[in-house]
Parts: structure tokens; C-alpha cells; sequence
């Protein structure tokens, strides 16, 4: 299926295969390049005075079966990933292949066979509702929209299913978002998601709006889910405790890059992007004596806009490791030692990494 | 002495659909230079507990409060106005959670922090303007003379925070609260944060009392934690202890249900089943019994006090499981049972787990 486009990416990421997933298992979707600028405008004829690169090239693979992780912060680019991927927004160059088939262009007609494939689930349980819809036709909606299950008894039957499958009372049928809880209106947003049996579904940030004892119950919830059903999910996160807990592979991004790409397992152990180096080492835990034996890398400054981003590798007014070429010729994403994909003309070191993550020596 | 010491706090709400039992006989001191973690989740009572203690919940109209508050030697309930406006911004300074709320959007970032010197001390405003640089320096805002002149809109969340970090330490404090003053900001930018709170500890001798649901936070910051469920503190201890010997089986539940970035892929997430209760309808007895594998009949009638434990006064926990069984139940959770298969092998008669999906529960 990758034929002639297995780029230097799609080889590497074979490479770099999950633990838990095995090394052939083939790509659901393969991003090549992909694109989206937003023109800033300006005044009275409202010119194009410049842009915002917010995902400025990047390429990646979800394969069969797998959790990929997508991480970075605000402004990085990550939800603008999964809106290009979903279709929900226009990607500006690029292309974006599903189960082999080029659906960059696909028109809206087009697409809506293949929404039924692929289902979103948002961050905020509170605006992702329609709030005078009850959770019965919230969880019903796409079997109307996709014209399946047009037998009215048969589609309650359906959504009460749905109801259960997610730990919600089928007796709430007709209750409206207000009257559920914060955890229980994801689980809405989550059997809306998995009402067409999707092969794919892009979890933007599931559980960083809901409290700590409620979020492990969605994270269960998704896990439990992938495992009955074979989902394949795009996991975006900011968190990256969760992503640990939830991913197989994860895809680092910077300003509207990727700049690493590795197993959950190796990433989290042996980072060899400094960006991600930096992350894994400012992640808090819950640990008091583990906290006082890390060295903290505390990065100077802020992330640079992504109007003017930073020349050749974005990340080096903040890296601890710039030398003068990081700033005159962009790093390739490309296989370091241990297997990680990085974007880095100086990887870490083993013995820079030590001490500085969030992991007991030995 | 201690700089704060908080006695039987106890604020209520009367509201149209009943009285919100907000916070409910908190007692907590905390010394100069040392940092106080207040953990709970939404609805806990862990900010309306510190709101009250600067005296902005007097002026809600339907606020009862009552109880002890004594800072540096002032009794801050009984305190006039007055004493309080001198008090406040000058010794005991607050952060929010969330900075663009908190900064005046018309006017100029550098003239709020001048405002902020002047409230307080009889200089220029040249003078208080070359303070107000000098902090947005030290809270890490690159040309700190040209910020100055910026407008809150001009800055990214992280530094709007550092603003309001400035701000609330331009005139020294002796007492910090923090309340989430991290949650809304990227993980880097938190270390940055973090990092700068416990250099002003060191450096300032300044008393923190940090709000927040992340017990990583907690981990990384504070010397002593305050655990809080339903309006009460249920468990408190130095913060070393709380996560090597933790007594409540809500703190129990918090500890196993947070992903970690240290732990492997397939350590399971234990939630806590449920949801937080109503502040207006609490549960009777203790307020976590409805969510807790170990309740037997009687923790349904008995509220339990705030005690210390046996071995350790520091270490207090309202919990009416025997302490050598909470010692036992917890040794088997941490090595990896559930909390059904803890609690049948340390004998604890139950009735079982209480129902995992929040959504079979009443309400």
C-alpha cells in the first residue's frame, strides 16, 4: 500500500515499530507533506499580509490497530493535524491517503462515506453537544445523517446499546447534556463516535477537560473500546502522562513540525530530540524523592510565532545543544540511534538523558 | 510560629437550591518559607477555602463564614476593611488560574504593576515603574522595559501568568496562595513557573499555599499537603510521607487513577468510581463513603474526625477504617491488587465495589 510513496518517513517509521504492534502492520492512513497556512489579513481590502504556518510540512503514517500519539503544546499544530486529516479543514498542500486512496480533494459528497470510517471525539464535553438535543438523539444522529437504521425502534434498540457499551444508564435516554456530568457527557461524545463502527477515530484531547478521578474512567473506557471494536485512534494530547498510558507510537510536534517520531516505549526512554528531551523532563510527578533526584531542563523563553517562525531548525533559539548550523540548514526527520526518528543535527546522548527524565535510574 | 494558621473554617452559601456546605472545619498552619499543596477536585471546597482567607468571600452576600484565620498576627475574619486593603497585595498576595481575567485589558501591563507598588508604598512612579521592570525580569519576560509598555492582549498565556506572578510578588509578600496558577499553561512553560516559585521560596522566605488538582505539582513543589473532599480535609501530612504512607482511601483512589509518565504502558488505571458529590446534598457520615470499596454501615452515620495517626503526628486522616488495616489494604493496592481483591484479603467485610459506571448512579 505504501508503494511509491514510502519516503524516508515511511521506511524509517516501519523502523521504529510499537511493541505492541507488530512491524507489518500496514498504514490506515499515510500523511505525505501536508500543508495548512492561514492567511492573515489586513486592512480595508483586507490584503494577505502573511500567514500562519500552522502545520508547515509534515508526514506520518497511522497504522492498523495502533494508538498514535500526537504531542506537543499550544500553537504546535496538532489539533490543525487532525482537522486536515478529518477532512475538516482544506489542507493547503499535501496529500493525505486513506487505506490507500488519495482523499486530499475528495469533495464534500465525497467524503461522506468516508465519515463514516472515521469519527472525532473533542475535547470539551460541553460545547461538543448540541445542548437541546437529549443524549439519545445526540447518540443517534449518525445513524440519521448516514440514513442507516432508518426504523426508528431499531435505532433506539441501537442507541441504548450504544448507551450501555459506554457505562451510561439507557434509562437517560432522554435527558439533555446539562444533566449529566462532565465524564458522563464524554461518554456521550464517545458512543456518538463508535455509533457507525468507525475504523478510525481522532481523540483531540479527550480527557484534559474532566477531573482527575473521572479521567481514568474515560482513559478505560477508550482502552476498552480500542480492544473490543480494533479501533485505530489518533490520540492528540498535551499530557504526556496520558500519552503514555494510551499510545503505542508517538509523534512529537514543534511549531507546525515534526521534529521526533519513535515507540512510546523508546521515546519515553531515550528522547533524541532536545525538544522532547525537554518535555519528558518537565512532565511533574507524583513522586516527591524522584522529583528531588531529577535534573529539571528548564527551557529559556517562549515558543516563537508561528507567523515568523524561527530559520532551519525551529527549535534552536530555545535548544540547549544549538550550534551555528541549526540555524542555516534544516535537520532532516531521519533514524538516530535506537531507532527514533529525529529532526536534530546533535541528538541526545544517552548520558545527557540521564537523570533528566521522569524514569527511576536502573 | 507559624504565618497562617487557619482554625475551623467553615463557609457556607445560601443559594436558591439550598445551602452549599463549601468548606467545613479546615484547619491548616503554614510557616514562613515553607509551601502548603492544597489538593482536591472541582468542587472540593480547595479554592473558596483560600478566597476566604484573603476575605474575598465576605462580601458575598450570602456567604456565612466562621471559624479562625490569624496572619502574622492579625485575626484576618475579624479584620476591617481597612487593615485588609493594607494587607492585601502588600503581605498576602493571590494568583489566579487564569490571567486574562485577572489583567485590566485597557491598560498598559507596566501601569498595573506600578498601581500595584503604589496601593502599598509612598514612591515615584519612575521608582515604581524600575520595580515593576525589575520583576518582570525576574519572572523571566525577555526586554522587560519594552513589555512594560505592552497591553495584556500582546502576550501569550504564559506570560500573561508570569504578569500576574510579578504582580503578586512586586511587593514582597510573606504569603503566597497559587491557586492553579499552572493548569492553564503548556508543560514547559509550568517548569519555568515552578521553578521560579521555589526560587522565591528560597530566596524571599515567602509562605505558599498552592491549589491544584495535580498531585505531580504537589510532588514537585510543596513540603506539606492538605487533601480535600466535600468541603473537608481528609488527609494531611508532610508531602513526602502522604505519597510513601497515604491513609484515605480517596487519596488511594487519586494516586492510582493518574496516569504516570514513569510507569510502564501496562500498569492498569484504577478510577474512582462515581462522581464528586453535591456540595448542597453531602453524603451523611463520611462524604466519601457512597465512592469507597471499604465502607462498612457505620461510616454511613459517623462523620470521622481529622486525627493523627498513632506513629506519626504530622499525619492526620479522617478515616474510620483501623489503621493497621488501612496499612494493610494500602500495601496490597500498591502491589497491584484491586480494591476488591485487597479488601477480601485483609478481611474487610464489604458489600462490594460500588457500581464503576457513573451513569447507573442515582442523580
Amino acid at each position: 500500500m505504501t508503494d511509491g510513496l514510502a519516503g524516508p518517513v515511511g521506511d524509517a517509521v516501519v523502523g521504529a515499530a510499537g511493541i505492541a504492534v507488530g512491524a507489518g502492520a500496514p498504514a490506515l492512513v499515510e500523511v505525505r507533506d501536508l500543508e495548512k497556512r492561514f492567511p492573515l489579513r489586513r486592512g480595508p481590502l483586507q490584503r494577505e499580509t502573511g500567514a500562519v504556518r500552522a502545520v508547515d510540512g509534515i508526514s506520518f503514517d497511522v497504522r492498523e490497530g495502533e494508538t498514535l500519539g500526537l504531542v506537543g503544546e499550544s500553537g504546535c499544530g496538532k489539533s490543525t493535524t487532525a482537522r486536515l486529516v478529518t477532512r475538516l479543514l482544506e489542507p493547503t498542500a499535501g496529500t493525505i491517503r486513506y487505506r490507500g486512496e488519495d482523499i486530499t480533494h475528495r469533495s464534500r459528497r465525497e467524503l461522506m462515506a468516508l465519515r463514516r470510517d472515521m469519527q472525532m471525539i473533542f475535547q470539551d464535553p460541553y460545547s461538543s453537544l448540541n445542548p437541546r438535543q437529549t443524549a439519545g438523539s445526540i447518540i443517534g444522529e449518525p445513524f440519521v445523517i448516514h440514513g442507516i437504521e432508518r426504523d426508528e425502534t431499531r435505532r433506539r434498540a441501537r442507541v441504548r446499546g450504544l448507551m450501555e457499551q459506554v457505562g451510561l444508564n439507557p434509562e437517560h435516554y432522554n435527558r439533555l447534556p446539562h444533566e449529566f456530568s462532565g465524564g458522563q457527557r464524554q461518554r456521550i461524545g464517545v458512543a456518538r463516535a463508535i455509533a457507525l463502527k468507525p475504523r478510525l477515530v481522532i481523540a483531540d484531547e479527550p480527557v484534559s477537560a474532566l477531573d482527575v478521578s473521572i479521567q481514568a474512567q474515560i482513559i478505560n473506557l477508550l482502552s476498552d473500546l480500542q480492544r473490543e471494536l480494533g479501533l485505530t485512534i489518533l490520540f492528540i494530547a498535551h499530557d504526556l502522562s496520558v500519552v503514555r498510558h494510551m499510545c503505542d507510537r508517538v509523534a512529537v510536534m514543534y511549531l507546525g513540525k515534526i521534529v521526533e517520531v519513535a515507540s512510546a516505549e523508546q521515546l519515553f526512554a531515550h528522547p533524541r530530540h532536545p525538544y522532547t528531551g525537554a518535555l519528558l523532563s518537565a512532565v511533574p510527578v507524583p513522586d516527591p524523592q524522584l522529583a528531588k533526584l531529577r535534573r529539571r531542563q528548564v527551557l529559556g523563553g517562549d515558543v516563537p510565532s508561528p507567523t515568523a517562525p524561527p530559520a532551519a531548525c525551529r527549535f534552536h533559539p530555545r535548544c540547549p545543544k544549538a550550534q551555528p548550523i541549526c540555524s542555516r540548514e534544516e535537520p532532516a526527520l531521519e533514524v538516530k540511534e535506537g531507532g527514533n526518528i529525529a529532526a536534530c543535527h546533535f541528538p541526545l546522548t544517552i548520558e545527557e538523558v540521564a537523570g533528566r527524565l521522569p524514569v527511576r535510574p536502573g | 510560629m507559624a504565618l497562617l494558621e487557619v482554625s475551623g473554617l467553615t463557609v457556607s452559601f445560601d443559594t436558591e437550591d439550598g445551602v452549599v456546605q463549601a468548606v467545613d472545619d479546615v484547619s491548616y498552619t503554614v510557616d514562613a518559607g515553607c509551601a502548603l499543596g492544597i489538593v482536591g477536585e472541582s468542587g472540593s471546597g480547595k479554592s473558596v477555602s483560600s478566597l476566604s482567607v484573603m476575605g474575598l468571600t465576605r462580601f458575598a452576600g450570602n456567604a456565612r463564614i466562621s471559624g479562625e484565620v490569624r496572619f502574622d498576627g492579625h485575626d484576618l475574619l475579624a479584620a476591617g476593611d481597612e487593615e485588609l486593603r493594607r494587607l492585601r497585595g502588600n503581605e498576602i498576595a493571590m494568583i489566579f488560574q487564569d490571567p486574562l481575567s485577572s489583567l485590566h485589558p485597557f491598560f498598559r501591563v507596566g501601569d498595573q504593576l506600578v498601581e500595584a507598588v503604589r496601593a502599598h508604598r509612598d514612591v515615584s512612579r519612575a521608582r515604581a515603574l524600575d520595580r515593576a521592570v525589575e520583576m518582570l525580569g525576574l519572572v523571566g519576560i525577555p526586554e522587560p522595559r519594552r513589555c512594560a509598555s505592552c497591553y495584556p492582549h500582546e502576550f501569550s498565556g504564559g506570560m500573561r501568568q508570569r504578569v500576574m506572578i510579578a504582580m503578586g510578588l512586586i511587593n514582597e509578600p510573606k504569603l503566597l496562595i497559587a491557586d492553579e496558577p499552572t493548569t492553564a499553561l503548556d508543560v514547559t512553560v509550568q517548569a519555568q513557573i515552578l521553578e521560579l516559585l521555589a526560587r522565591l521560596q528560597r530566596e524571599l522566605d515567602t509562605a505558599i499555599v498552592l491549589i491544584t488538582h495535580d498531585l505531580g505539582v504537589v510532588a514537585e513543589v510543596t513540603d506539606d499537603v492538605a487533601v480535600m473532599y466535600a468541603g473537608r480535609i481528609v488527609e494531611q501530612a508532610p508531602t513526602e510521607r502522604l505519597f510513601a504512607r497515604p491513609q484515605h482511601p480517596y487519596t488511594w483512589g487519586l494516586l492510582q487513577s493518574i496516569p504516570r509518565v514513569d510507569h510502564r504502558r501496562d500498569e492498569p488505571l484504577v478510577p474512582i468510581p462515581g462522581r464528586p458529590p453535591s456540595l448542597i446534598l453531602r453524603p451523611s457520615g463520611c462524604a466519601f463513603h457512597p465512592r469507597c470499596p471499604y465502607v462498612q454501615e457505620h461510616h454511613k452515620r459517623i462523620v470521622p474526625p481529622l486525627e493523627p495517626l498513632a506513629g506519626d503526628p504530622a499525619h492526620s486522616v479522617a478515616c474510620l477504617l483501623a489503621e493497621e488495616q488501612r496499612r494493610e489494604l494500602w500495601s496490597r493496592l500498591r502491589a497491584g491488587a484491586t480494591p476488591d481483591e485487597a479488601r477480601a484479603a485483609v478481611g474487610v467485610p464489604g458489600q462490594g465495589a460500588p457500581v464503576l459506571r457513573e451513569g447507573l448512579e442515582a442523580g
